[in-house]
């Protein structure tokens, strides 16, 4: 489904700056399945995920998402095809737009935004089915601006947002790493639901180790711009907290960290 | 002061200020929808003066002039649209060079001259509709013309604004990011924004400039100013009242801000301070607003 075909990216090349991020990183994913990503600070998680999704461009290497070259298309192109999820609640949502409204913009995501009423009174009732799932009782402030929501509530928005049109890829970045424990649980356990009930094949970062073992179908570990952890099927599901902590551990001793 | 002056007085502020409401309300798009400081204004309100001027000198229909008007705003709004997205200058220097730009095509547009009367001329004052007013009604055509264009422009712009087109608008101010994840270029829906936003700048320089018979190549000196005070004005008195929407909020801070500078004339204030009280009142609205957000935040 998305192959990240020898990518290198080196950031301020040529100055005293150069920091080299990626040489030749490959990554494959198949179809359905649900990828979690953690790492030290500076392992290039956060750069991968721009990468993917056009917000930098790689220097060398091709993406290739569901058989297509998308290595040059431009950010909002291939947004069409990708759900994302940011750490900042705020970005996912519109704060000064309602609830509704803000349904109603996803729920035409990649298609014209043309003249005809931006809501269509009809799929009121599927929003508010779909906002019940979040069990925040948002199906009942329809009509509420969501920059008064707060930031859990937000951010179970934006990932219902993000999921609501057919996507090819669902990208979660530190989705909840800034919400408090009780919201987190909230938006992982909706994340988890989502992504079993549409078959979304998921990329994750996290910093969170308990989620990356919890959650998800395979998990890899990156260090320096490469993968030193690599574990699908059943050997993911036998993966503990503890065995990461301590290939984590040495490699943050390694650093001198 | 006798009931008559006052009358009078009331009259004047309206007749102007419904008028520069409609330019409140296209500032309103770029400035508090798009969150665009657009110094433009200044250039693209005496252009839709001078293109009626020039038209309705030339024998055209007035309405046909005003849509002309219109169109000429949002090619100006284009430009500095496309300056901004696809040059990367930032907002206020973009503004400000289709501004200067502007000054040189409105001289053109005129032939030369910087102000271009045509008296006596059929305009949307004395013609189609107006022409129509009962007799009692026609010394006030110029308030009811005037309240007829910017209620029409208000209808519309908030018939859009709630279009998909016009909510991937809103969420172009709100949130860049948002537009892009919808799989939208941000930077082409800021375009159109611009381009809507300083067509209704034009319309109202055009509507003006048929009321005063002429057109002035300096009326856009600031205009900037103006339609900015009026439009926080309006949301500053207005902005926590849900049932008041922010077009009407912006029109209504168009007449209030008129109603302060005719209160200083009338209070013999000379001519030549306008602009500085204009300055002032602009400083006294922003002060106020910052100094209320204080207030309110405290409060949460």
């Amino acid at each position: 489904m998305l192959k990240f075909d020898n990518i290198c990216k080196t950031f301020n090349p040529g100055t005293p700056d150069a920091a080299v991020v990626f040489q030749n990183f490959n990554l494959e994913l198949e179809k359905g399945e649900f990828l979690a990503i953690v790492g030290s600070n500076g392992s290039g998680k956060t750069t991968l995920l721009n990468i993917l999704c056009g917000s930098i461009p790689a220097d060398s290497g091709r993406i290739l998402l569901a058989g297509e070259d998308i290595t040059r298309q431009k950010e909002h192109r291939r947004a069409a095809k990708m759900g994302r999820v940011f750490q900042d609640p705020s970005r996912g949502v519109c704060p000064s737009l309602t609830v509704l409204e803000n349904m109603a913009l996803a729920d035409r995501k990649g298609r014209a935004y043309g003249l005809s009423w931006g809501v269509d009174k009809k799929r009121r009732g599927y929003y508010q089915q779909q906002l019940e799932r979040l069990h925040l009782g948002l199906e009942n402030r329809l009509g509420q601006k969501v920059g008064s929501l707060s930031g859990g509530q937000r951010q179970a928005l934006a990932l219902l947002l993000a999921t609501m049109t057919p996507i090819d890829i669902l990208v979660l970045d530190e989705h909840t790493a800034a919400l408090d424990p009780k919201s987190s649980e909230n938006v992982m356990r909706l994340t988890d639901e989502l992504v079993r009930e549409k078959g979304l094949t998921t990329i994750m970062v996290t910093h969170n180790l308990k989620y990356a073992v919890e959650y998800g179908s395979r998990l890899i570990m990156m260090h320096g711009g490469a993968i030193v952890e690599d574990r699908g099927g059943e050997e993911k599901q036998k993966l503990a907290v503890a065995d990461l902590l301590g290939v984590f551990n040495a490699i943050s001793v390694e650093c001198g960290n | 002061m006798s009931l008559a002056i006052i009358g009078g007085l009331l009259e004047n502020i309206f007749e102007e200020g419904l008028i520069y409401g409609i330019m409140a309300i296209g500032v309103y798009i770029t400035y508090s929808i798009l969150d665009f400081p657009d110094l433009t204004v200044d250039g693209s309100f005496p252009l839709g003066g001078c293109v009626a001027a020039a038209m309705i000198g030339a024998g055209a229909n007035p309405l046909l002039a005003c849509l002309a008007a219109l169109l000429c705003g949002m090619a100006a709004g284009c430009i500095t649209g496309l300056l901004h997205v696809k040059c990367k200058i930032t907002d206020l220097l973009s503004g400000i060079l289709t501004m200067t730009a502007l000054w040189s095509v409105n001289l053109v547009v005129t032939g030369g001259k910087s102000v271009l009367p045509f008296y006596d001329l059929p305009t949307i004052f004395n013609s189609g509709l107006a022409a129509l007013l009962p007799e009692g009604l026609y010394a006030h055509r110029v308030v009811i013309i005037g309240a007829l264009c910017v209620i029409a422009v208000k209808l519309i712009v908030d018939l859009y604004l709630k279009t998909k087109s016009g909510l991937l608008l809103r969420a172009v101010g709100d949130n860049q990011s948002f537009v892009t994840s919808l799989g939208k270029d941000q930077g082409n829906r800021k375009i159109l924004g611009l381009a809507l936003g300083n067509g209704l700048v034009a319309l109202s320089g055009c509507v003006l400039a048929q009321q005063a018979e002429s057109a002035n190549i300096s009326s856009g000196t600031g205009m900037v100013v103006m339609a900015l005070a009026s439009v926080i004005i309006g949301r500053t008195l207005f902005g926590r009242l849900r049932f008041v929407r922010s077009t009407t909020s912006a029109v209504v801070g168009a007449c209030i801000y008129k109603a302060c500078l005719a209160v200083a004339m009338q209070l013999g204030l000379p001519t030549n301070y306008l602009k500085l009280l204009m300055a002032a009142i602009f400083t006294a609205v922003l002060v106020s607003n910052n100094l209320g957000r204080k207030k309110h935040a405290e409060i949460r």
